[in-house]
């Protein structure tokens, strides 16, 4: 018993003097809103800035997560000089001098989303309100990215969105805080219908397995589209909930459908579990309407790929960004990359670290912290190397418009981590849209 | 000091206090800051409601994030058809909580024991996937029922209250959010936490608390038990209704996982980990957990050589390689062992410590003797 009497006595040491802490720092806090222009979490005459790195690290999209916490730690590393540089080698035009944001040291924080938008709103809310965060940044899944990006219009703390393809997220839910340097579904239907058209004819009857959120949604919406357009037939569209596990029962039905194509609207291990059954199933062994049935899945990422091992072979899909290109920025973050981990990085942790480069450069460029004047900064940004070519933030949506990759699981691998192949690196100009399409208003830049 | 506790409103008094200051005393321990004081405070008010079912009639439901679910659809639906205000929210909640309780109570109190823990987890589990799947138009699935620009919002059009800018939730233009979010919660939860006392006090709480003890002599004195297990069944709905309007209050935005059955198991643990059948424990439960859950799981490993760079570094890397896998993502591990060692050696939870404790200041050293007669976790609890 006693030795609980101590401890109880140590730690109200600790709290008293936390407290002490707290009550001699707070007036800092009241002298320097006095004079500045007031906004939250503004870090004022402190020597460090703190970023808020929000990803999944548990559920369906969590290796996605994991490979993005370690984008972003190197992105910090980075920006306070240390490593090789990376990125900051060859962006054009660069306001970043290494020397943190604006003369402050760059300090992060980290959140699990849990890959629910309820958990991820209540971590980015702590990463807010407790840690006094300047910028968030995250994701992996849209419904999430739209939740918390109105979190961020709400608090008035800018949201620099990671992996996110929905349309909806610069579309009818785009907001003045959120940023998104990710490509999104109507992009990969644009980009994919062509090269689907060349290799499988314009005669299909396509079957949809669709992941049972807003991202699902609007890529089942692209898809169908954009393959309507070349003359295919849709004969179903099933949703599945987001982190099923088994699709045994959804893919069961497809066997008898009618349909030639199975276009898999999955992401991360659905995306992996959902590919693997088909195969196992015997669908790319079968021969539909006189031809061979064949396997769409219109986003891909490597470490899906890995996940699925060979069963990935020859299906096509679009990618953001992969490590195998050759232009210099990609060569440099796939070098530093690979330093620090020992293996290439995934497109979702080249979205989420060019996403970080890219507000600190802003701010630079702004030459202040304050959310209306970054966001001014980042408006209709146009700049290169950072590994997709000429890349533009479109003003009216805060959409980055960059060339799209159409890939294919590769034939003969030469590494573990050689499993997509570029088939076609479609240019801006055939993905570009009108923004008013989607709908949506970005609302307003004071809140 | 015993005497003087045992007068409610004094209890209540005290209650209310500790949770009003508690932006000032969980300051320095890193949890004072408006998110999680909702969260405290509206995880408390499930788990006050939840033990008036387990704690006084001793019904295990494993189906309770159902009720919180329907509470926060129902809040977020009335955002967007009747008025940004929370009033007419919160009380839409509780009714349709209610019915829905209703309901389920009647069906599921046929049967007793494991086969009515097993029937409410098959319910909750049954709205779950209808949220996912069937009932999309209504919960918008995944992505989450949210208030948008769009919708109609009568009573704010005919008083022509016009949300400009950002959609925040209201109580007659202070915004729910932050701190004014938070004493609108703690309000509620003192006064969840009156009724909670009024009802454990009452004729009829002392009917539920005989449900628990013997059911069938029960009905051999000529009384039908199943009413009353029923009117207990469909208030504690009703206070996890109350919980789920209030997060959607706070953060208007309403998603299926919050009917899970890990978030009906949580409420379990909440209370357990307090104390069932006590009055305060819930709360300290819920209160417990919500901080495991909001600021352990947030230690990376920065932090912790932060906190320990003070030690050589050698020690340094030692103890943070100790200490890492029961932080951050680890977070469940830490709350794991909690939780056994509190149901192993405290079975009456940390309630029943804080009895051992108060004992032994005031008996000295007759403390053992006693505790041997309070383990049994079998026993009903006093109401403290």
């Amino acid at each position: 018993m006693s030795g609980i009497k101590d401890g109880v006595s140590r730690r109200g040491l600790m709290k008293g003097g936390a407290a002490a802490a707290a009550i001699g720092t707070a007036p800092l806090v009241f002298s320097r809103r006095a004079w500045a222009e007031k906004f939250r979490n503004d870090p004022g005459n402190a020597k460090s800035i703190k970023l808020g790195f929000n990803v999944p690290q548990t559920g369906a999209y969590a290796d996605e997560g994991a490979d993005e916490l370690r984008a972003y730690k190197l992105a910090v590393k980075h920006l306070n000089g240390e490593g090789d540089g990376g990125l900051l080698t060859t962006m054009k035009p660069k306001s970043l001098k290494g020397n943190g944001v604006l003369g402050k040291k760059v300090e992060y924080v980290t959140g699990d989303t849990q890959t629910k938008s309820d958990a991820a709103r209540a971590s980015a809310k702590r990463m807010i309100e407790k840690d006094g965060v300047i910028m968030f940044s995250g994701g992996s899944s849209s419904g999430v990215a739209i939740a918390v990006q109105s979190l961020a219009q709400e608090m008035g703390v800018i949201f620099m969105c990671g992996l996110t393809h929905s349309n909806d997220t610069t579309g009818k839910d785009k907001r003045r805080y959120g940023f998104r340097h990710f490509f999104n579904a109507y992009m990969s239907g644009k980009a994919l219908a062509p090269v689907l058209k060349e290799t499988m004819g314009g005669e299909r009857k396509a079957y949809h397995l669709t992941a049972d959120y807003t991202w699902g949604w609007t890529q089942e919406e692209s898809i169908k589209n954009s393959t309507e357009a070349l003359g295919w037939k849709t004969v179903k569209a099933v949703r599945t909930p987001l982190g099923a596990g088994d699709f045994s029962q959804y893919i069961t039905p497809v066997l008898n459908s009618g349909a030639d194509v199975l276009i898999l609207n999955h992401y991360g291990k659905d995306m992996v579990n959902s590919l693997t059954q088909a195969v196992q199933f015997g669908l790319r062994d079968k021969q539909v309407n006189g031809k061979s049935f064949e396997i769409v899945v219109p986003l891909y990422s490597r470490l899906m790929a890995q996940g699925a091992g060979k069963n990935i072979k020859g299906i096509l899909g679009t990618t953001n960004w992969n490590w195998s290109l050759k232009d210099e920025g990609s060569k440099a973050f796939v070098k530093s990359f690979g330093q620090e981990y020992g293996f290439p990085p995934s497109q979702a942790a080249h979205t989420c670290y060019v996403q970080t480069l890219l507000y600190a450069n802003a701010c630079e460029m702004a030459g202040t912290f304050y959310p209306p004047e970054v966001i001014k900064a980042l408006e209709g940004f146009k700049f290169d190397g950072m590994g997709n070519g000429p890349t533009e933030y479109r003003a009216a949506d805060h959409q980055c418009f960059k060339s799209v990759l159409v890939v294919k699981g590769n034939e003969k691998p030469t590494s573990k981590f050689d499993l997509l192949e570029v088939v076609k690196e479609v240019p801006r100009s055939e993905v570009e849209y009108d923004p008013k399409i989607f709908g949506g208003e970005l609302g307003p830049y004071k809140v | 000091m015993a005497k003087f506790l045992r007068n409610d409103l004094v209890v209540l008094a005290i209650f209310a206090v500790v949770v009003l200051a508690m932006p000032i005393w969980l300051q320095p321990l890193g949890a004072g800051y408006p998110d999680l004081l909702q969260r405290f405070a509206i995880y408390g008010i499930f788990a006050i409601g939840f033990n008036i079912l387990f704690g006084l009639t001793g019904y295990l439901s494993f189906g309770h994030a159902a009720f919180l679910g329907v509470g926060s659809y129902a809040a977020v639906w009335s955002f967007k058809l009747l008025s940004l205000n929370v009033i007419p929210a919160v009380m839409l909640s509780i009714v349709v909580a209610g019915l829905f309780a209703a309901v389920i109570g009647f069906i599921c109190l046929r049967r007793s024991g494991i086969y009515f823990s097993i029937l409410t987890l098959a319910f909750a589990q049954m709205s779950y996937n209808l949220a996912y799947s069937v009932l999309t138009p209504i919960t918008n699935g995944e992505t989450g029922l949210r208030v948008l620009r769009a919708d109609p919002r009568v009573i704010d059009g005919m008083l022509g209250v016009d949300a400009k800018g950002v959609l925040v939730t209201d109580l007659f233009g202070i915004s729910m959010s932050g701190y004014s979010g938070f004493y609108f919660c703690a309000a509620m939860l003192i006064i969840g936490f009156f009724f909670a006392m009024r009802i454990m006090r009452s004729p009829f709480g002392m009917m539920l608390k005989a449900i628990k003890s013997n059911q069938n002599r029960m009905s051999y004195t000529g009384f039908n038990t199943r009413p009353y297990a029923l009117a207990a069944f469909v208030i504690s709905g009703m206070y996890a209704g109350l919980a789920g309007a209030l997060l959607a209050a706070t953060d208007p935005l309403a998603g299926a996982e919050r009917m899970q059955w890990t978030a009906s198991g949580e409420v379990v643990l909440m209370t357990i980990l307090g104390g069932a059948g006590t009055l305060v424990g819930p709360f300290l439960g819920a209160g417990i957990i919500k901080y495991f859950e909001n600021i352990f799981s947030a230690f990376n490993q920065q932090a912790l050589n932060q906190a320990f760079s003070f030690l050589p570094e050698w020690l340094q890397d030692i103890v943070v390689g100790v200490i890492s896998p029961f932080v951050g993502e680890g977070w469940h591990l830490t709350l794991g062992v909690v939780f056994m060692l509190i149901v192993i050696f405290l079975p009456g939870g940390l309630m029943e410590g804080f009895r051992r404790l108060g004992r032994l200041f005031t008996s000295g050293g007759n403390g053992p003797d006693r505790r041997k007669a309070a383990s049994p976790a079998a026993q009903p609890q006093a109401a403290e």
